[in-house]
């Protein structure tokens, strides 16, 4: 049976989702499992949204911002950084792989390296196989 | 789930962009029975009969909500908000799937991006049923400008504000301004002389009572956002009242300490208390607190003794000044490589290897020779090698060209000859003479029997008290060695060393070189990613006096243009906190980098100045009681959105 890998990504409007449009821009093919979400600044994503996005059947999530120094609301991206580890604690107590969730710093400019990221990222979560959660409540 | 908003869905060809991927026909038929959703599509949603479109469907059906999938919202979610509005739609109540950059162009199969981009319209549609109709602000701009640097760009842009009868602040962390070019003796390709056409301006500066000059001084800290900025700037202690000094000099001639002088790069002295050089703005001396006898021992005091307006003052303290400005200009700048890293040029080992700009201070009427190009032992030269791309062009040091070290060593060349003739030997990489009238330079101190030699030289060494230059000639394919007697070096122009501390403090990206990165290279070359920041000359990258000037230009029209608005519109997208949930743990409060959050003691809460609010969320996502949310982005459209597009 064909698994369905299902990639999640919340980009930061201003660096990383300006690079996600580079990479279109630039015609530049990855797989389409990986879909994308735009939020004002990575610091926006809760733990909540991401425990919900592996609930709702994402098998792998990723988060990227500004590189540091980069950030335009100064230190969004650091601490997005750092809740991401937390979160992968958490989910490796809650029996769910840590590398299936993870941050990447890419700017307006880094369309390729956004596409690196999006193909290495999905060959990861592949190699490991669908999350097989219970859907839903 | 039951949708009771009527929701339009209004799916764009552009072109064959997207339709050439996408199967929309299908899409839609699929959909098409779908309660409450209303699917249309047209082959350019963003050309005037596609706008009139989605206004006529608008009235026609009712439609509550809008979703419109096409390019980027980065390129026309504006338009769409605007199509809304006329239609009397909030723009708030508007959402944009991104099915072209994001779907489209990345997907190779059609099956699959049409799979996406049905993926990514539902999750839209799921967003746009939780959003809000929300309210844009308008605030005053402060219509007053910052200019930090006064060097030659940052005097041009201040007197082109002041001019426009606009208030400015020029900001110079020297006791004068004038920067580099103050230093020079003659500018190229037109030899005219440098202070002639800048001391000018200088008093210009001084004199225009739109313009308040602030020399030694230094911004230290910026809050606010584009109409609104606020800058703290300390004023250091001068030790000279500026309004009782007339400049007579005479506390300088009672000074009884010598040191080097920076603005002639050490090769004369100075006393303590100083004026930088003749023509300074302001003219008036300044005490160099670390080597002041009164300051490091607690005696002398000559200057005050001596003083016969009283203007020496001890006790003066720095002084902070808080201003509100609407835009900001940063032209700040370059500082030369230092050749020293080159261990084989032997700057500062041999006392006959100079900088280039050391030679413009000899050259220089009012430098240390009275301008007169001597060796160290007084003896003028008769021989002297140039160096080319000291540190530029260089895999080990600066990879990129300074682009005026070319031209301003055809200069010296000129200039030397004329003064010494002495054989001048240029070791040069290539020759780029882009700038106009420099081809013609080129053939003129040829004519004048200036040789070059094409090739970096390796190695200089001292043989019998003369430098060997030792270098391939590349273009006859041997190694020459070239006896001088004074070897000047043409450093790379390096970021000024408090530019990662201003991109710090004005949220400024810099470029892979170390310089201010420009918002776009061709159409926006002197505005930056944040709004209402500009820059202007060497601190955005090498360049000559026209260009530096050019680009202050730019960067003074841009600003003159911003605050003559009067008004800016602010984004609704703030935070908001619902205060029943809210325990008063304070995590959100440490957070935030605008202090919009404050904790209220009394009520035990956290209060929110949504007008301190720039809408990034760190909060939100950090509350656990979750009384925070973020308008446009709270967690129910965010998870609509995931659920839509699993």
């Amino acid at each position: 049976m064909k698994e369905n890998i299902k990639i999640l990504g919340f980009l930061c409007q201003w660096c990383a989702y300006q690079g996600a449009d580079l990479a279109g821009t630039s015609r530049l093919i990855y797989p389409a499992e990986v879909k994308l979400i735009k939020v004002p600044c990575s610091g926006r994503v809760s733990a909540h949204i991401i425990f919900k996005a592996f609930q709702k059947g994402a098998d792998g999530v990723f988060v990227a911002g500004c590189h540091i120094g980069d950030c335009h609301f100064k230190c969004g991206n650091i601490i997005a950084e750092k809740r991401i580890k937390v979160i992968k604690a958490i989910l490796d107590s809650l029996g769910i792989e840590p590398i299936r969730l993870d941050f990447f710093f890419i700017s307006a400019s880094e369309g390729l390296k956004f596409k690196k990221v999006a193909e290495e990222f999905y060959a990861q979560i592949k190699k490991m196989g669908s999350l097989n959660l219970n859907h839903g409540r | 789930m039951k949708i009771k908003e009527r929701v339009g869905v209004f799916i764009c060809h552009c072109g064959t962009n997207i339709a050439g991927k996408v199967d929309i026909k299908n899409l839609i038929q699929k959909n098409s029975d779908k309660e409450n959703l209303f699917f249309f599509d047209y082959p350019y949603f963003c050309s005037q009969p596609g706008q009139a479109l989605i206004k006529e469907k608008i009235n026609q059906l009712n439609l509550t909500r809008i979703v419109v999938a096409a390019c980027s919202p980065s390129l026309h979610e504006k338009t769409f908000h605007k199509v809304a509005q006329e239609a009397g739609i909030n723009p708030y109540l508007v959402s944009c799937a991104n099915i072209r950059e994001q779907c489209s162009w990345v997907t190779e199969d059609k099956e699959e991006a049409t799979e996406k981009a049905e993926k990514i319209i539902f999750s839209h549609i799921n967003r746009v049923i939780y959003q809000e109709p929300l309210f844009v602000k308008e605030v005053e701009i402060t219509p007053r400008v910052l200019v930090i640097g006064g060097g030659i760009s940052g005097i041009e842009a201040a007197l082109k504000i002041a001019h426009a009868g606009k208030e400015v602040y020029l900001v110079e962390k020297e006791p004068s301004i004038g920067g580099h070019m103050a230093k020079l003796d003659k500018t190229f390709p037109t030899l005219d002389c440098a202070s002639c056409i800048l001391t000018p301006k200088m008093v210009e500066v001084r004199e225009n009572k739109n313009i308040k000059l602030l020399t030694y001084s230094e911004v230290e800290e910026v809050s606010g956002f584009v109409g609104n900025f606020e800058a703290k700037i300390r004023k250091k202690a001068r030790s000279v009242n500026l309004l009782k000094c007339t400049g007579c000099g005479i506390c300088i001639n009672k000074c009884p300490i010598k040191v080097d002088s920076e603005f002639d790069m050490g090769l004369s002295k100075r006393k303590a208390i100083y004026i930088p050089f003749p023509q300074a703005v302001p003219n008036a001396p300044v005490i160099d607190r670390k080597n002041c006898l009164w300051f490091t021992k607690n005696k002398c005091g000559l200057c005050k003794k001596f003083c016969p307006f009283s203007a020496i003052d001890y006790d003066m303290q720095d002084e902070i000044i808080v201003e509100k400005f609407g835009a900001i200009i940063v032209a700040t700048g370059f500082s030369l490589f230092d050749p020293e890293l080159i261990y084989q040029y032997g700057y500062k080992r041999f006392p006959n290897v100079f900088t280039s700009l050391e030679i413009e201070r000899l050259l220089s009427p009012t430098g240390p020779t009275l301008g007169e190009i001597v060796l160290k032992n007084g003896e003028i030269p008769k021989e002297v090698a140039i160096i080319h791309c000291v540190g530029s062009r260089d895999e080990n040091y600066k990879p990129y060209c300074s682009a005026i070290c070319c031209l301003y060593s055809l200069k010296l060349s000129y200039l030397i000859k004329e003064k010494t003739k002495a054989n001048i030997y240029n070791f040069y990489i290539d020759l780029r003479l882009t700038r106009k009238g420099g081809e013609e330079f080129y053939n003129r101190v040829l004519e004048e029997g200036v040789e070059f030699i094409r090739g970096k030289p390796a190695n200089i060494k001292m043989q019998d008290d003369k430098l060997v230059v030792e270098c391939e000639d590349t273009l006859l394919g041997k190694i020459r060695r070239v006896k001088v007697d004074m070897v000047i070096l043409s450093p790379a122009i390096c970021p000024e060393k408090s530019t990662p501390f201003l991109s710090r403090i004005l949220g400024l990206s810099l470029s892979q070189d170390g310089f201010f990165q420009e918002k776009h290279p061709k159409l926006a070359p002197a505005s930056t990613m944040v709004e209402g920041i500009y820059i202007a000359g060497c601190c955005q990258g090498p360049k000559d006096i026209p260009e530096s000037v050019a680009q202050a230009g730019l960067a003074a029209a841009e600003a003159i243009s911003l605050i003559d608005c009067k008004k800016i519109e602010i984004s609704p997208v703030v935070a908001e906190i619902n205060e029943d949930y809210c325990s008063g743990c304070c995590i959100c409060v440490n957070l935030c980098p605008y202090n919009a959050l404050e904790y209220d003691s009394e009520k035990n809460k956290v209060k929110l100045t949504q007008e301190k609010c720039f809408g990034c969320g760190v909060c939100v996502s950090a509350c656990f009681a979750g009384a925070l949310s973020l308008k446009n982005y709270r967690e129910q459209e965010i998870l609509a959105q995931i659920e839509g597009i699993l």
